[in-house]
């Protein structure tokens, strides 16, 4: 698929605004395109290029140091890019000319150790963006804060602390916090990695919830068999590059590349 | 395929593009802050040049004759001021580290000496420096314990070490709070006793977060060092009185000033690079 990306990229011009007359509804959500980054010597991401639809949900997959978490960081202007470009909504959100802060507001994010703000009830965690970003006053914001703790089922919580929750409730917080402001665009880094291997479930739960009511999903995961069952793109990262990419059929039952099979070998034999 | 992106001829052109915005903007900022910068130093300037009065203060204050005058006896003083800055850090160390244990341990056997050493913190963080110098400077003398008379310069060591040694308690008191319970089960599940968990586990840990702090107090101390002189020491800020009684000009204090500025200007700035440093370590750390 050719679109305006690839065009503005073809033509070497910086543009922050889609072609005149360009239908938005058949642009990717995201796109990535040759997106380079290293630190120091360390080259990490070697021209990553990659789109998704709106719906569609992508798991990254790849052994620790693959970049897959410098990608994720990247797309949310976290890390600044070496080359390329980054695409949401059909927006350069790579050209220094952009508020990265209005750009974050349009991602939600949820990481491995869920930084939910200490200091802060489960509910303020929840409607802080509402408040100090989006400007919604205090009780119309904690409206559509419980609303959203009760979709995630933990609305008894709203007034624990997060030093109060379990790992499990903890992350399904994180996930509602990054939610909250409706996002584009939802990344998840590894959300599951630091749980117990029982409070997973619930996590996983959530996010196979967030897929059926359509939200756009990028993650980062080392649960093979969840991207097995939920993902519609499965990205196998090796060495900063996109090995192999496909649906999850595709890439868990044939893959072409070498590393492909060895990685989920190694990744399937560990598990079982 | 680029390997490293500092060759901008390998980059594609809209990196290129972009790194020349951001070299713009990098030095509009520059070309900003440099005239905010200069206007305020021109207005400073010219309030200064302006008023009435600036002539006798120039020559009261600022007079190159009297700055060579009293430059030597001043720098004479300030050897005293480094002398007991010298022996009180190393009484403050001493001290402010066995009070900080003392206060974390939990035992019920050590009650009162914990007891003892929170009312030693609390009492001489709160009595004044000033107020401390002259029961300890005069009172201690005026007991009668020794014959011959106790170095004024001994007596101000002693009071500036009770004063600072609370304060840099409480900072490692903090920090070794700071050090998660985890460190302390695990290095005594290696066998290690309370004594070496501390000595060898924790303090370290603790002593590396509370470094600026400690800066902080030490470049604090510094400056208290120079009460001393109304014990009759004739520390900087004594000499540049003395000074100051001979010319009726006020250069010798100006002198003072800059003599502490030089003598606190180093350890302020290695507290600035040690702060970068570890700053720039934590950014590194864990991205990919």
């Amino acid at each position: 698929m050719l679109n305006a990306a690839q065009e503005v990229q073809k033509t070497g011009e910086v543009s922050a605004e889609p072609a005149p007359g360009f239908d938005r509804g058949s642009i990717p959500v995201l796109s990535l395109r040759n997106i380079h980054k290293a630190f120091g010597d360390n080259v990490v991401l070697r021209g990553i290029d990659l789109d998704v639809s709106l719906h569609e949900v992508v798991c990254l997959i790849g052994a620790s140091g693959s970049g897959k978490s410098t990608l994720m960081r990247s797309i949310n202007l976290l890390e600044q890019i070496d080359d390329g470009q980054i695409f949401l909504d059909g927006d350069d959100i790579s050209d220094p000319r952009i508020d990265a802060d209005k750009v974050r507001a349009r991602i939600g994010v949820v990481f491995q150790h869920y930084n939910l703000f200490p200091h802060m009830s489960v509910l303020d965690n929840v409607t802080l963006a509402s408040r100090k970003v989006l400007h919604i006053d205090r009780n119309t914001a904690e409206d559509k804060g419980r609303v959203m703790l009760r979709r995630i089922g933990i609305d008894d919580k709203a007034d624990c602390f997060p030093d109060q929750l379990s790992g499990g409730q903890a992350q399904r917080v994180a996930i509602a916090r990054a939610l909250v402001t409706n996002p584009k665009l939802l990344l998840l880094d590894e959300i599951t990695s630091a749980l117990d291997p029982q409070l997973v479930g619930e996590v996983l739960d959530l996010v196979a919830e967030l897929k059926r009511e359509g939200t756009t999903i990028v993650m980062a995961t080392h649960e093979m068999t969840f991207a097995r069952h939920i993902a519609d793109t499965v990205v196998y990262l090796e060495s900063g590059r996109i090995a192999e990419a496909g649906p999850p059929q595709q890439v868990f039952e044939t893959p072409v590349y070498e590393g492909t099979k060895r990685f989920l070998s190694r990744v399937l034999d560990w598990v079982s | 395929m680029p390997s490293s992106f500092s060759d901008e001829t390998q980059l594609s052109n809209i990196e290129r593009e972009r790194r020349r915005y951001r070299r713009r903007q990098t030095q509009g900022s520059v070309l900003v802050s440099l005239a905010s910068t200069l206007v305020f130093a021109g207005l400073v300037a010219l309030v200064l040049s302006r008023s009435p009065g600036w002539e006798r203060v120039r020559q009261t204050f600022f007079s190159s004759h009297y700055f060579g005058l009293s430059f030597l006896p001043v720098l004479r003083g300030i050897a005293n001021n480094v002398k007991i800055l010298a022996f009180a850090t190393v009484g403050v160390a001493i001290l402010g580290t066995l009070i900080a244990a003392i206060r974390t341990t939990r035992s019920a056997v050590l009650f009162p000496l914990r007891a003892l050493a929170a009312v030693y913190t609390d009492f001489m963080r709160g009595v004044p420096i000033m107020v401390l110098l002259f029961i300890v400077g005069f009172g201690v003398p005026g007991l009668g314990l020794t014959k011959g008379r106790i170095s004024e310069i001994l007596l101000g060591t002693i009071v500036i070490t009770m004063a600072y040694s609370a304060y840099v308690a409480e900072v490692l008191r903090a920090g070794i709070q700071s050090v998660h319970p985890s460190q302390r089960a695990a290095a005594r599940s290696l066998g290690l006793s309370y004594n070496q968990t501390l000595r060898l586990v924790i303090l370290p840990q603790a002593i590396r977060r509370v470094i600026p702090p400690l800066m902080n107090d030490f470049v604090s101390m510094q400056k208290d060092v120079g009460l001393v002189s109304v014990l009759g020491v004739v520390d900087a800020v004594r000499a540049a009185q003395i000074e100051t009684a001979h010319s009726f000009n006020f250069t010798s204090y100006v002198v003072a000033a800059l003599l502490f500025v030089a003598l606190s200007w180093p350890f302020i700035w290695l507290t600035d690079a040690y702060a970068r440093r570890r700053r720039q370590r934590e950014e590194s750390a864990g991205v990919v």
